[in-house]
């Protein structure tokens, strides 16, 4: 089984680490996995904001890139969901969030993690809704959640209960500027509840809302800091 | 001629001056979602009920034409006078004529978002007729010279000093006293001289029985029936796609309306009206108003299952930070942010993009309209059509070349990172929306793609 690892873009120029720790994870669960160089992007910024049509040439450097493997991992839910719903090709068959990899293609049963923190859970929307990573809090139907099972395989970590289980932190890609009073509010609100139940850390599996909520953080002063799944399941 | 106003950013961006209201606002609306949640976790058959639901209702909009004219057919037998308005205009003026029929120039009203969408009010207002709303919301909201914030909670962006207010000013209660229950006995007794002076009743319909004929009308207060029953006249507006084909149907429709509305089992009245008492009239009039145009448009068509339960406005994030004004159209929130642009794809251009896809309001809605879906849709029309800002269509350009090649995609971040690390005043400035009230992430030494060469590459 070759694996290829798709680190979205502002994964690549801002967060090396979340990418490092995915790469790293797969290495440890004996994974033959490659980074193809010439990756950019999954057009999804142009897309969201009505401008599909400009990401076909973006799309056929996609599908250049990692046509070849047997499947393609991303830390992050939100990319691969806009791979899956707009490239209308057969990638999208076989394109996994990197949780969704773990728990139904690898069936990870335990990991040698370490995190003795307090976790808040942040559930990115495009994960949750789009790819059903976990339950949604407005279905009639049984719990799940594919993140939330691997973090409990975590030796000394505590996730720590929220008022509100999956509200959008409100990035929301162009959103964030273009709505920008609306966003921020989300925004401080969501790091709020995270804040009053005594988390030190807030993680999730997109960098994107992570990397909102962590602005929204620093502009407070506060020490709490955020992380992706990736780096707590890759931790020692 | 439509008045000139803000687009929705800018709109929320002035609610959100006052925090605090706009905490109240989203914390209100929440305990709203949080009291659905309740209501319909006890009923195990929940999902299978909005399956059914968004069938029956796929079922209608296939067969529609059938189904209106056994409805009409069949209200005509029970002696009710039916008309045909292909927009708003034609819908206004056959309202106006029923009442110069009748030489009245007063008519109370209950809630009917349709005669919101068609600016009725306003419209007899012009033609010196008086229109009073009994629902409570829609009066308060009417007495402050407002349009309904919310299709169900038509005042639920005031607070009840602010009704106080108004009910002092406009009904003569004393100074100061916003007693929740003084204010509704107030209501209550201003509005009794109402129903019983009025000679014309016009309600909005929430189903069409296609069968017999009948409509049902549901409210909590029981506005619309003490209006209807009174008056002389009774005129029911309502748009084409509140046909259901059975009454056995509103075993499903009834039980998802007012869970997803408000977290209540059923509405305090649900009242079928059929055939007009000895002596009186009965009107309906069934309205297009663009509804066949957007039936036409295949990524749109679910739109019209929807059966206004407010319940996408409840749980959408943005529109309790944003409030229901922000979306100036009758109908707010995400559902209004897909139809709205069918009514005016110039004008309600704005809207779809008022949204981060989080996509909560297709999963509460109980006829499962994929309004995320289509909000989505809606912006790759919008930009196709031509109503994109020129500024958006040559960023997107230079992101699209960017991201297309990885030379320049590389050089580009270099470049971005380099910025943030070296002159961060270039970023982070008042020019940024992002920094307003955000910091930007530090940049690192090196991008994953540049580590990947140093440490992988070699093996």
């Amino acid at each position: 089984m070759t694996v290829g690892l798709f680190v979205p873009c502002y994964v690549d120029q801002f967060y090396p680490g979340a990418a490092i720790a995915t790469l790293q994870l797969l290495e440890k669960l004996g994974v033959d996995v490659a980074y193809p160089a010439n990756q950019t992007c999954c057009g999804q910024p142009m897309a969201n904001s009505g401008f599909e049509h400009l990401t076909g040439d973006c799309n056929a450097l996609f599908i250049k890139n990692f046509a070849e493997f047997d499947y393609v991992v991303a830390p992050s839910g939100s990319c691969v969901l806009h791979i899956k719903e707009h490239l209308h090709h057969p990638i999208s068959e076989k394109i996994y969030e990197l949780s969704a990899f773990l728990t139904d293609i690898l069936n990870v049963k335990s990991l040698p993690a370490k995190f003795p923190h307090k976790v808040g859970m942040h559930q990115s929307c495009h994960g949750q809704r789009g790819l059903h990573l976990s339950q949604m809090s407005e279905l009639v139907a049984p719990q799940f959640s594919k993140p939330g099972s691997l973090l409990n395989m975590v030796e000394g970590i505590e996730i720590i209960p929220l008022d509100r289980i999956d509200e959008c932190c409100g990035f929301g890609g162009t959103f964030c500027v273009t709505e920008e009073a609306v966003s921020a509010k989300m925004g401080v609100d969501r790091v709020d509840d995270h804040l009053k139940h005594g988390a030190e850390y807030i993680t999730g599996v997109d960098m994107s809302c992570l990397m909102h909520m962590e602005g929204i953080l620093k502009r407070k002063g506060s020490k709490v800091k955020v992380i992706h799944l990736a780096e707590i399941l890759n931790g020692e | 001629m439509k008045e000139i106003h803000a687009e929705h950013a800018e709109l929320a961006g002035e609610f959100n001056k006052d925090e605090d209201r706009v905490d109240w606002h989203d914390e209100t609306l929440w305990w709203i979602r949080a009291k659905r949640d309740k209501a319909v976790n006890q009923l195990p058959e929940w999902e299978r009920l909005r399956d059914a639901a968004s069938q029956i209702k796929d079922h209608v909009l296939g067969n529609l034409d059938t189904y209106l004219e056994q409805f009409e057919a069949n209200a005509l037998q029970n002696g009710v006078k039916v008309h045909w308005a292909a927009n708003a205009e034609e819908h206004n003026k056959i309202v106006y004529q029923i009442m110069l029929d009748q030489g009245v120039l007063r008519m109370v009203k209950s809630k009917s978002m349709l005669t919101e969408e068609c600016h009725l009010n306003e419209y007899l207002k012009e033609h010196g007729i008086e229109v009073i709303d009994s629902d409570l919301g829609e009066r308060i909201v009417q007495l402050a010279e407002e349009a309904p914030s919310h299709i169900v909670l038509p005042c639920i962006h005031k607070k009840k000093e602010e009704i106080g207010e108004l009910f002092h000013i406009h009904l003569g209660t004393e100074k100061g006293n916003s007693d929740p229950q003084f204010l509704t006995n107030t209501a209550r007794i201003h509005l009794r001289e109402i129903f019983l002076t009025r000679k014309v009743a016009l309600t909005g319909v929430n189903f069409a029985v296609a069968e017999t004929g009948e409509i049902v009308v549901c409210t909590n207060e029981g506005n619309a029936d003490m209006g209807a029953h009174l008056a002389n006249v009774h005129i029911a507006s309502m748009g084409i796609e509140k046909i259901i084909p059975k009454k056995e149907h509103l075993g499903v429709f009834l039980r998802l309306l007012t869970r997803s509305a408000t977290g209540q089992p059923i509405t305090t009245y649900s009242s079928h009206f059929k055939t007009p008492q000895n002596g009186r009239e009965m009107h309906i009039i069934i309205v297009d108003n663009g509804r066949t145009r957007q039936l036409g448009r295949p990524d749109f068509r679910n739109s019209l299952k929807c059966i206004r339960c407010g319940a996408c406005m409840n749980t959408c994030p943005v529109y309790r930070r944003s409030g229901g004004h922000s979306y100036h159209n009758a109908i707010a929130g995400p559902i209004g942010s897909i139809l709205a642009p069918n009514l005016d794809m110039k004008d309600y251009a704005d809207l779809p993009f008022a949204s981060t896809l989080c996509g909560s309001c297709s999963n509460v809605c109980p006829v499962k309209i994929d309004i995320h879906q289509q909000l989505y849709k809606w912006r790759q029309v919008i930009v196709k059509e031509g109503y994109a800002t020129k500024t958006k269509k040559v960023s997107m350009q230079v992101m699209s070349n960017t991201l297309s090649s990885p030379t320049a995609y590389h050089l580009a971040g270099k470049m971005g990172r380099f910025v943030i690390k070296y002159a961060p005043f270039a970023v982070n400035n008042r020019l940024n929306p992002w920094y307003k009230q955000r910091d930007l992430p530090s940049a690192p030494e090196q991008s994953f793609g540049e580590w990947y060469k140093e440490n992988r590459k070699k093996q």
